[in-house]
């Protein structure tokens, strides 16, 4: 199948249908939700890192989409710009120059980092904010910024190292799987823009199909270990990597295994996370130490005893 | 490109060579990953880089800058050796088969011919053997036949003298000689990617040439998924050459006349080629109906007969051509006024900035056109070091005019594909900015007036320009579109019957198969002809079918020649007309005229077997061997770079290309591999467009500052830090930049000699949104290619050392 | 001719089959309602699509340009967002970094806004209306080739060459505007005209 064919039509600018309301949350942070009536069907971004070429164009395509910008920055002796994720830069490439030890053959690994949407997202579970993270049933995880409380638990919780804090406002930001675009049958703006179709978007099944050929391809040019990520730890993700070496995912740039949510957060989520903070409700006003700049912002001593339990007393 | 960019998926084999398809054109390069992913086609890579292409290639090997013409006529050398060549294609669509002059030959890396103090060679050996018919004799098995010619050329290079000349590892050569030369076979196809990876060199055009014989050999042109494909850089630039806005031509690849042929008759003279074998269609033969209809275009009632349409017009050239290079080089000599750029940025782009610099400062009047603030227009002020001028010595005036840009804008671009494409503009321009046609007609209308009240030097050809436009001052995109189509200026009857009207005065003509030769006809440039007609404006097509998915897309805009999407095509068949390949038919003979998927490139009843495929060639055939087309030598051969870090080891005496141009003072310019032991090489960034991106504050958040890139052995060896800063330069300039030490760069062996390689990217200069930062030309050496004047910007010589940093 | 009404036309043809089933799938047929309280509200609403061409490379990428305003009813339009037009046979709606980021070179800080004249000497561009411009750039023109033109060389041979005066010409500006360039310039007897296929 033509990788093309992954893409939707135009983007409309009138008669705009909506699908994607707040009817069809299956998740939400600090709160219960009755599931929806009928679920969407769960949806995923897959990345074929083998396709990928590092050219940058879903961080611009990102970027240009989101109303964002980051500074222009300085060279520090590679092709990694921007060299991290921000708060406006919801994606990067990761590059990696390996020489394989088998064949001595160098490999030039870059893979697109960004959040995963995990099917058990770390960052919801951990957040005490009522409704600031929230997952629908296609499976996105969204930030909802109105209700975020700056606290960066949803850093602590992520087993990927994803959202980040804003300096600005004192709200985490993360990508959102253009929720925005897919809410109106469009895919997200890095797939749409990826001139290899390395990045294609569509339901979770199909992408898994998608993924299936591609594996046949890559071991049909003795990539023997060519693979899946998809990990069941986090319950599997709605954004997904076909890797050449699928046995070694550390080797792109430290893509986790086996990646987990941290067990404290498990403890904190089924303890402490309904009767403590969130009974504060949209009052709460926490800020975890060394992690925001809270400005005016107050920290309750009791937060802070949380945030230390959270962390593991890590700075 | 001979073929198109959505053409590729029905490739089995791309080869990227001189050139870096998913760097620089990344959208296009997709329909690479289409072969690879539907066709599992294989993808290999030769650049003295591992690039953004080879990091998804199937296959990469190094090879130093410089050196291809060695490697490619070493795999030319492995086919032939081993028998791998598509011998019904050769032999009968090839011009293997015909026998060369006595006299030809080549020794010591100089063909017959040269003349050292002109740098030049008399070409008159270099040609057929017409037999007493007036035809090209032909016999392969004769001793001059251009096989055998070609067979002995080539053997010198082989696996061993490719590594030695090229520093690629045998067996890595003969692994992509074995790739390629599995696509000899009718069913297997590979195509080529090049760009400036090969014409930016001394020999870039022979570069090509070789590659292009070696597609020949395997059957690869003139077929779905083959082909010479150029990646054109800017997104108009094929359209500017096809419409001649060159030195030495007229739209439509017609030329100016030089100063040799005094008439219109002396001038015809020498062109519309007779053909070299019966039943030829020799297409040149209609140059006259082409020049006539676009002297009518350009001077309307004022080109007649009688005045040989206008031939006193139009200038005559006294040397080859005024390129670039000679114009800069005859403005630092004092000769040059005034200068007008539109669109363009030459202190960026053209060689030796220093030079440049000092060229600009003779300079009376200096008027840059274009949407951004560059460099050239800002030439004369003082940047500190990325600009240290003398500002209150300049005594250049220059004039800034604002342009729109392609949001503002409506018109045709012509893709890589030779696509015309319309596009409509959907912004407004900002501040005062005006188009480009508004204000060359301003110019125009201003000069013309100066002329009518003050009279002056030779001014009919201004006051006698046709300016047929509704608004003088503002001429359309349709207005322009509908002449550069051609329309009828007279009415043509039917000479047998009188009653019938052929071309009615005033209409659009069909295509440039309705020119004249006798002024009822106007045309600004025969090739677009079609491209507006009675039909409409086919350029604005959209229609996106695509008959069992060939890739064609025929109802989508609009391809020159007459919407022929792959050139050659009626070489897809054999000499009966059958396609060599069922899977991927394009066209083939029906019994009584040519059918397929394509518009075909031959009359549509020429007879397989009676009429060759290369109509624009005398001959009908494809040439080995290319006559005296070609300043430099019939056949490619290997030449160094002028600043090349070993001797040429096939012929230590010849510096460079033996007949590239080289203007006094720049040969002392060239620095040597003592003096300067590392080999340099330019090239751009995906994250950048040239100098335009720098202007765009996302991308220049992406890649933000100037570096170059070396090995981690050199930078081991000159203890030069990953992200320190170095300094890099070359006997015309210096330069400051980051280093970025990488294992994709890595030190090559060539004739026992280790190479290092340094790697300029080129997106820097001191205006836009990213921090300051030089380019490559303050060091590349002021020499071209020697047909058509290319700078010499992928391989020269530098020296590089550690530096502190600039102090914050 | 605005042949834009059948731009859709693509999406009958090869890939419908799997266009359709993917975006049913996603579930977004039937259901119609305010976007969820997370998400940004749509942003193209309401604005107007013009096509056009990718301003950088030959492979010449389908872009839809979308503008508060509408040029074609007179209004001021100004451009919010680029995106790659998905019908174009190329490059199916993908972009490169360079194009993905058109927005930005639209809307340059440093984009040229008025004519100015740098005067002999001077360090610093001033500020002309177009007329002055013009008419001064007209009178350069022909000061030099007034001056420098060569009718006849020294055989007697008409030339009618002007060689003291060089045009450079876009490498990104339109066919028709590439043609217009041609006959003004060469109407004047320039032979250093050279556009920037070679860099």
């Amino acid at each position: 199948m033509a990788n093309f064919e992954f893409v939707t039509s135009p983007a409309p600018t009138k008669d705009i249908k909506v699908g994607l309301g707040d009817g069809d949350l299956v998740k939400r942070s600090a709160s219960t939700v009755s599931p929806p009536a009928k679920a969407l069907t769960p949806v995923a971004k897959l990345i074929d890192v083998s396709k990928c070429i590092g050219c940058k164009a879903c961080e611009v395509a990102c970027l240009e989409w989101n109303d964002k910008r980051i500074p222009v920055g300085e060279n520090v002796g590679s092709y990694d710009f921007p060299p991290d994720l921000t708060p406006n830069m919801f994606t990067v490439m990761r590059f990696t120059e390996w020489v394989n030890p088998q064949s001595q053959n160098l490999e030039w690994l870059i893979r697109k980092d960004g959040c995963m949407h995990c099917e058990d997202p770390g960052c919801l579970k951990a957040c005490p904010a009522p409704g600031a993270i929230v997952q629908y049933s296609n499976g996105i995880v969204d930030f909802d910024h109105d209700k975020c409380i700056g606290c960066g638990y949803c850093v602590k919780g992520c087993p990927f190292n994803i959202p980040r804090i804003s300096q600005v406002d004192h709200k985490a930001y993360k990508c959102t799987l253009c929720s925005d675009r897919v809410a109106v049958g469009q895919g997200p703006a890095c797939a749409h823009a990826c001139p290899t179709h390395a990045i294609v978007f569509g339901t979770k099944d199909e992408m898994k199909k998608h993924a299936d050929d591609r594996i046949k391809d890559l071991k049909s040019r003795g990539f023997a270990n060519a693979g899946l990520y998809d990990p069941p730890g986090v319950g599997g993700t709605h954004v997904m990597y076909v890797l050449h070496h699928a046995d070694q995912p550390q080797i792109y740039a430290n893509l986790p295994k086996d990646p987990h949510i941290s067990p404290i957060v498990e403890v904190w989520k089924g303890l402490t996370k309904y009767a403590g903070l969130a009974a504060m409700g949209a009052f709460a006003v926490i800020g975890l130490v060394h992690h925001v700049v809270t400005g005016a912002n107050r920290v309750s001593p009791e937060d802070e005893a949380n945030a230390e339990k959270l962390t593991g007393g890590r700075p | 490109m001979t073929n198109s960019w959505t053409d590729i998926k029905n490739t089995d084999l791309v080869v990227i060579m001189g050139g870096n398809a998913a760097e620089a054109h990344p959208c296009g390069f997709k329909w690479v990953t289409e072969a690879k992913a539907n066709r599992g086609a294989k993808l290999v890579v030769v650049d003295p880089r591992f690039t953004r292409s080879a990091s998804v290639a199937d296959f990469y090997a190094p090879i130093r800058q410089g050196t291809d013409i060695a490697f490619l006529l070493g795999v030319m050398n492995y086919c032939i050796s081993n028998d791998k060549v598509q011998w019904d294609y050769v032999r009968a669509f090839t011009n293997a088969p015909y026998v060369i002059k006595e006299g030809f030959g080549y020794q010591d890396g100089l063909f017959t011919g040269y003349d050292e103090t002109r740098r030049d060679y008399n070409r008159s050996t270099w040609d057929y053997e017409l037999g007493d018919d007036g035809y090209v004799k032909s016999d392969i098995d004769h001793p001059r036949s251009v096989w055998n010619l070609l067979k002995k050329h080539v053997s010198v290079y082989t696996p061993e003298m490719v590594e030695r000349i090229c520093g690629t590892p045998k067996d890595k050569f003969l692994k992509v000689a074995q790739m390629i030369s599995e696509c000899s076979t009718p069913t297997k196809t590979m195509t080529s990617m090049y760009a400036l990876g090969w014409t930016q060199h001394s020999k870039g055009s022979q570069n090509i040439r070789a590659m292009a014989m070696l597609q020949l050999i395997l059957g690869n042109i003139g077929v779905r998924g083959g082909g010479m494909n150029a990646l054109r850089g800017h997104s108009n630039i094929q359209g500017l050459t096809d419409l001649g806005l060159m030195s030495n031509l007229i739209p439509g690849y017609l030329t100016i006349p030089t100063e040799k042929e005094a008439t219109f008759d002396t001038y015809m003279s020498t062109r519309g080629f007779k053909p070299l074998r019966p039943n030829q269609m020799s297409y040149w033969q209609n140059y006259k109906k082409f020049m006539v209809s676009f002297q009518k275009a350009m001077w309307g009632d004022a080109a007649t007969a009688d005045n040989g349409f206008a031939y006193d017009y139009l200038p005559k050239l006294d040397v080859p051509a005024y390129d670039i290079l000679r114009i800069m080089e005859l403005m630092h000599q004092g000769k040059v006024n005034g200068y007008m750029c539109q669109g363009f940025n030459p202190l960026l782009s053209a060689p030796n900035r220093k030079k440049l610099t000092a060229a600009f400062a003779k300079l009376k009047f200096l008027v840059v056109m274009d949407p951004l603030q560059t460099e050239t227009a800002r030439f004369w002020e003082n940047h500190g070091e990325y600009n240290d001028v003398p500002t209150a010595s300049i005594q250049t005036e220059v004039i800034e005019l604002p342009t729109t840009c392609f949001a503002e804008d409506e018109g045709s671009l012509t893709n890589s594909g030779r696509w015309l494409q319309w596009h409509w503009a959907g912004g407004t321009p900002p501040g005062e900015a005006k188009h480009d046609t508004w204000i060359m007609a301003q110019i125009h209308l201003r000069l013309k007036a100066l002329y009518q009240k003050e009279g002056g030097a030779f001014a009919d050809p201004i006051l006698k320009l046709d300016w047929r436009y509704k608004d003088a001052g503002n001429p359309t995109p349709e207005e322009l579109a509908k002449e550069v189509n051609g329309y009828v200026v007279e009415d043509v009857r039917d000479p047998n019957d009188a009653t019938k009207l052929v071309l009615q005065k005033g209409k659009q003509v069909v295509s440039f198969a309705a020119l004249r030769d006798d002024g009822k006809t106007a045309c600004g440039c025969w090739i677009y002809s079609g491209c507006w007609n009675e039909a409409g404006n086919n350029m604005a097509r959209r229609d996106t079918s695509d008959p069992d998915s060939t890739g064609a897309y025929l109802k989508w805009a609009w391809s020159w020649p007459v919407n022929r999407r792959i050139l050659y095509n009626r070489a897809s068949a054999d000499i009966n007309g059958k396609p060599w390949d069922d899977s991927r038919k394009l066209l083939w003979w029906d019994g009584a005229k040519w059918t397929g998927y394509d518009v075909p490139d031959i009359a549509p009843t020429a007879k397989p077997d009676v009429v060759g495929p290369f109509i624009m060639n005398p001959e009908g055939t494809a040439r080995l061997f290319t006559r005296g087309m070609m300043r430099d030598g019939p056949f490619p051969a290997h030449y160094e770079p002028f600043e090349a870090p070993i001797a040429n080891v096939l012929a230590p005496k010849v510096r460079g290309n033996p007949a590239a141009r080289v203007f006094k003072g720049d040969m002392e310019q060239f620095g040597d591999a003592k003096e300067f032991p590392y080999a340099a090489t330019s090239y751009r960034l995906t994250e950048h467009f040239h100098f335009w991106t720098k202007h765009s504050q996302v991308n220049a958040s992406m890649q933000p500052e100037f570096f170059v890139e070396i090995s981690e052995q050199l930078a081991k060896e000159k203890n030069v830090k990953n992200g320190g800063w170095v300094r890099v330069w070359s006997k015309r300039g210096s330069v400051k930049a980051k280093a970025v030490v990488t294992k994709r760069i890595q030190p090559l062996t060539c004739d026992g000699k280790t190479v290092h390689i340094v790697g300029i990217p080129l997106h820097w200069g001191f205006m836009g949104e990213t921090k300051k930062g030089f380019g490559p030309n303050s060091l590349t050496p002021y020499v071209g290619d020697a047909n058509i004047e290319t700078p010499e910007y992928k391989a020269f010589l530098v020296d590089i050392e550690p530096i502190a940093g600039p102090v914050a | 001719m605005n042949m834009e009404l059948s731009r859709r036309q693509f999406m009958k043809g090869a890939s419908v089959g799997i266009a359709g089933t993917t975006l049913g799938a996603l579930g977004f047929g039937d259901i119609e309602e305010a976007f969820a309280s997370s998400i940004r509200p749509w942003k193209l609403a309401n604005l107007t699509e013009t096509r056009n061409t990718c301003t950088y490379c030959s492979v010449a990428c389908g872009i839809i340009m979308y503008s508060k305003g509408d040029l074609k009813k007179g209004e001021k339009a100004d451009i919010v967002h680029i995106e790659g037009d998905p019908d174009h046979p190329t490059n199916r709606g993908t972009l490169c970094p360079k194009g993905a980021g058109l927005l930005d070179i639209v809307h340059a800080k440093t984009r040229t806004l008025y004519p100015q004249i740098r005067k002999p000497g001077s360090d610093k561009f001033e500020r002309v209306s177009w007329d002055q411009a013009l008419d001064r750039v007209a009178r350069l023109m022909k000061d030099d080739r007034d001056k420098n033109f060569v009718a006849k060389n020294a055989d007697g041979v008409t030339v009618n060459r002007w060689t003291t005066t060089g045009f450079l010409a876009a490498s990104a500006t339109t066919n028709e505007t590439a043609w217009a360039t041609y006959k003004v310039v060469r109407s004047t007897g320039i032979l250093a005209f050279d556009n920037q296929a070679r860099v």
